[in-house]
């Protein structure tokens, strides 16, 4: 009965919040899975269970291996997406850190555009690139083809091999500011005496950075990455308005979505488990590290 | 601080995942408390995607029919905009899942339908045609398109013509082209007299779906009106040599195409018509009232080549959703539809022209004028690109397999991609 008393009201507060939870959440993924391994393909609805038919058809079954070559496109998009945003992110938090004159004002600069939605500048960069070349080219093209430096032009999305990194372009730009403010708190959060520390050992510059600092920024750079990935895997509204839906650029998020408009249930709630489970690869271990990191303190 | 926006991501992540689901269950969007739900409404809700532009004028036209038609009923719009009709068809999916249809909607007349029939989301209409005399006023050719085993179950409001070649005729004059290429050889031949002026892609085109368009022209041109129509009930093989001949020639059409085609729309593609870059354009007549609209004079238009009296047609339709709560404000508003009153107030304002075969040339601008004379005349074949010849999914995968093609160029892979993709959604 004490038992109760004590978390008997933290139970109660917490509830709605968990009830809304199991509903639409896991309630909706456990949904989801159902339909996954049925044989919903049209409106007509589910005649019965197909176990991982679905699954396998994806992978061994799709026309053209539709599928593959999104996964392909995806992890084109995510490799180009984080590498470039982690490291502009460092480079800008290590300049700032440095003590550039004015940091609030490329503080906000560098942040700011992240605030624009990614249909927003999607619209924008679809246009900055415009894949023709000479005298019709538009957009970074003109701009490469008027400061004589035609050999930069580029086709950016629509070249069949390395569109994909052209498309993470602008997710780039939109988060590396993101990122440089993560490893700004980072460096801000390190204690002074340590860097004192070091300067009394008689440490370099390239040492304080190289063994007091960045070992310090790993879990900061984690949460970077993880943060990033997850965004990447569910890309979705950048692609959509930069290029539509469509062969060259199209991701799962998107095949999703174009299966769904075709009424083929089981085959979308598929493409939406795998996609659900890569994205759970990658954050699930990250969840558990941090838990027994905060254990351990 | 890192940490905690990272558990806030993690939820989120799990709201998209499931977002799907969401979707398949998603309540009505609010049309359900209409206070529709009595057997003695005299509201018929017409759920379309009409919402601006020439769309909304024919629509408005057909209203104003519908009141001195339909005395007594009233006419509730139940536009859902946007997304070239991708959003109303999501609003829609989930409304006939709950058992809660309007009483009309809009639907690409043909096989798009063919979902929506397998459900039984939709009723049979047949009786009606006959009684309001709609088999003798649509050609032969459009009834034998809309008929599914034996019975019809949506009402044309308007026709498109899909095969149509649109010109820049200042282009082709200054190129000593003077005649409309009757067959691919010819149409080569005129492609590279505008080449030499150095007009370097004479074709415009866009992506996927505009370039499934015109690998539909080039089918019916190889194989013919018959044996292309058979292409999607299953009695054409698609992989007959005919087939295997016309992805050569649209492999070779592609060579004389601008090579941005995946990064441009329609409206994109035209605009290098409009402005000289590009001599040709295969795109529907809903072209004609574009150019117009955007006040290009200087446009000419012909039957791609080699599709002789082919009229590859597409329309809009209506249907008596099952469950109904109005069906006989339904039967009026169809009834309307069909009318050569209500299609010619529909038709003259959205710039299509009437299914049926009655309608007076003389209401209508000069090239819907031609399109009504061939309407009469030619043989209907649907089109894949616009539904009526093939059901969403099977739109959906040529769509892919025409962009795939478009960046790989690979012959054999598309021709297998299309043969299956026939092979996975072909009636049975």
């Amino acid at each position: 009965m004490r038992r109760l008393r004590q978390w008997g009201p933290g139970l109660l507060l917490l509830s709605p919040s968990l009830i809304l939870l199991a509903v639409f959440v896991y309630g909706l993924i456990a949904w989801t899975t159902k339909v996954s391994v049925s044989d919903e393909h049209n409106a007509l609805g589910s005649k019965g269970f197909v176990g991982l038919e679905n699954y396998t058809k994806l992978f061994t079954d799709d026309i053209n291996d539709r599928f593959v070559h999104s996964l392909k496109n995806l992890l084109i998009f995510t490799v180009v997406f984080l590498v470039g945003a982690m490291l502009f992110g460092l480079l800008w938090a290590f300049l700032l850190e440095r003590g550039v004159r004015g940091e609030g004002i490329f503080r906000t600069v560098y942040l700011f555009p992240m605030a624009v939605s990614f249909v927003a500048s999607g619209v924008v960069w679809r246009w900055l690139m415009n894949p023709n070349k000479g005298e019709n080219a538009g957009g970074l093209n003109a701009v490469f083809g008027g400061l004589g430096l035609d050999f930069l032009q580029n086709t950016w999305w629509t070249n069949p091999d390395w569109g994909m990194a052209a498309m993470a372009m602008p997710a780039i730009w939109q988060l590396s500011g993101y990122v440089m403010a993560l490893f700004l708190a980072g460096f801000r959060g390190i204690p002074q005496e340590l860097r004192e520390a070091a300067a009394v050992d008689g440490a370099s510059t390239y040492r304080l950075y190289r063994n007091v600092i960045f070992p310090q920024l790993t879990p900061v750079a984690l949460s970077a990455l993880i943060i990033l990935g997850h965004m990447s895997m569910k890309m979705f509204d950048l692609i959509m308005s930069v290029s539509g839906p469509q062969w060259l650029t199209e991701v799962p998020a998107v095949y999703v979505w174009q299966t769904l408009l075709t009424s083929d249930y089981a085959k979308a709630a598929a493409i939406s488990i795998i996609l659900l489970l890569l994205v759970a690869v990658v954050i699930v271990p990250y969840l558990i590290y941090t838990n027994r990191a905060e254990k351990n303190t | 601080m890192a940490f905690s926006t990272l558990k806030g991501g993690g939820r989120r992540a799990a709201v998209a995942a499931v977002s799907v689901a969401a979707l398949l269950t998603a309540t009505a969007c609010g049309s359900s408390d209409d206070g529709g739900g009595d057997s003695g409404s005299k509201k018929v809700e017409v759920f379309t995607w009409w919402a601006d532009g020439g769309e909304k004028a024919g629509l408005d036209g057909l209203v104003a029919q519908f009141g001195t038609a339909c005395a007594g009923q009233t006419f509730e719009n139940g536009a859902v905009a946007g997304g070239a009709g991708a959003n109303a068809k999501s609003v829609l999916a989930s409304r006939l899942q709950q058992g809660d249809p309007p009483d009309t909607f809009q639907a690409h007349a043909g096989a798009e339908l063919q979902d929506y029939i397998l459900a039984g989301q939709v009723e049979d209409i047949s009786g009606d045609y006959d009684s309001w005399g709609l088999k003798q006023a649509f050609p032969q050719g459009l009834i034998d398109n809309l008929t599914v085993e034996g019975k019809i179950y949506s009402v044309p409001a308007n026709i498109h013509r899909a095969n149509v070649v649109w010109t820049n005729k200042k282009v082709l004059a200054d190129a000593g082209v003077t005649a409309a290429p009757t067959d691919l050889a010819g149409f080569f031949a005129a492609m590279d007299k505008v080449k030499a002026k150095g007009i370097t892609t004479p074709l415009a085109v866009g992506k996927d779906w505009t370039q499934l368009m015109l690998f539909e022209s080039v089918l019916i041109t190889n194989l013919g009106a018959e044996k292309f129509t058979g292409l999607w009930n299953g009695s054409t093989d698609w992989n007959d040599a005919a087939v295997t001949k016309s992805i050569d020639d649209f492999k070779k059409l592609l060579t004389y195409t601008n090579t941005d085609r995946d990064a441009l729309d329609w409206t994109d593609a035209e605009k290098l018509v409009m402005d000289g870059k590009a001599a040709y354009q295969l795109m529907g007549d809903w072209e004609a009232a574009d150019l117009d609209a955007k006040g290009f004079k200087d446009y000419g238009y012909f039957t791609f080549p080699g599709n002789g009296t082919t009229f590859q047609w597409l329309a809009d339709s209506f249907v008596l959703p099952k469950g109904a709560k109005n069906a006989d404000g339904t039967k009026c508003w169809l009834k309307t539809v069909g009318s050569a009153e209500g299609q010619k107030a529909f038709n003259t304002k959205k710039g299509s022209i009437p299914a049926r075969t009655d309608a007076s040339p003389a209401d209508y601008p000069a090239y819907q004028q031609a399109a009504m004379a061939d309407w009469k005349s030619a043989t209907q074949v649907p089109s894949c690109a616009h539904g009526s010849a093939c059901s969403q999914g099977w739109q959906g995968a040529a769509n892919s397999a025409l962009g795939a093609f478009s960046t790989n160029q690979d012959a054999a892979a598309l021709q297998k991609a299309l043969a299956s993709a026939a092979q996975q959604f072909v009636k049975k």
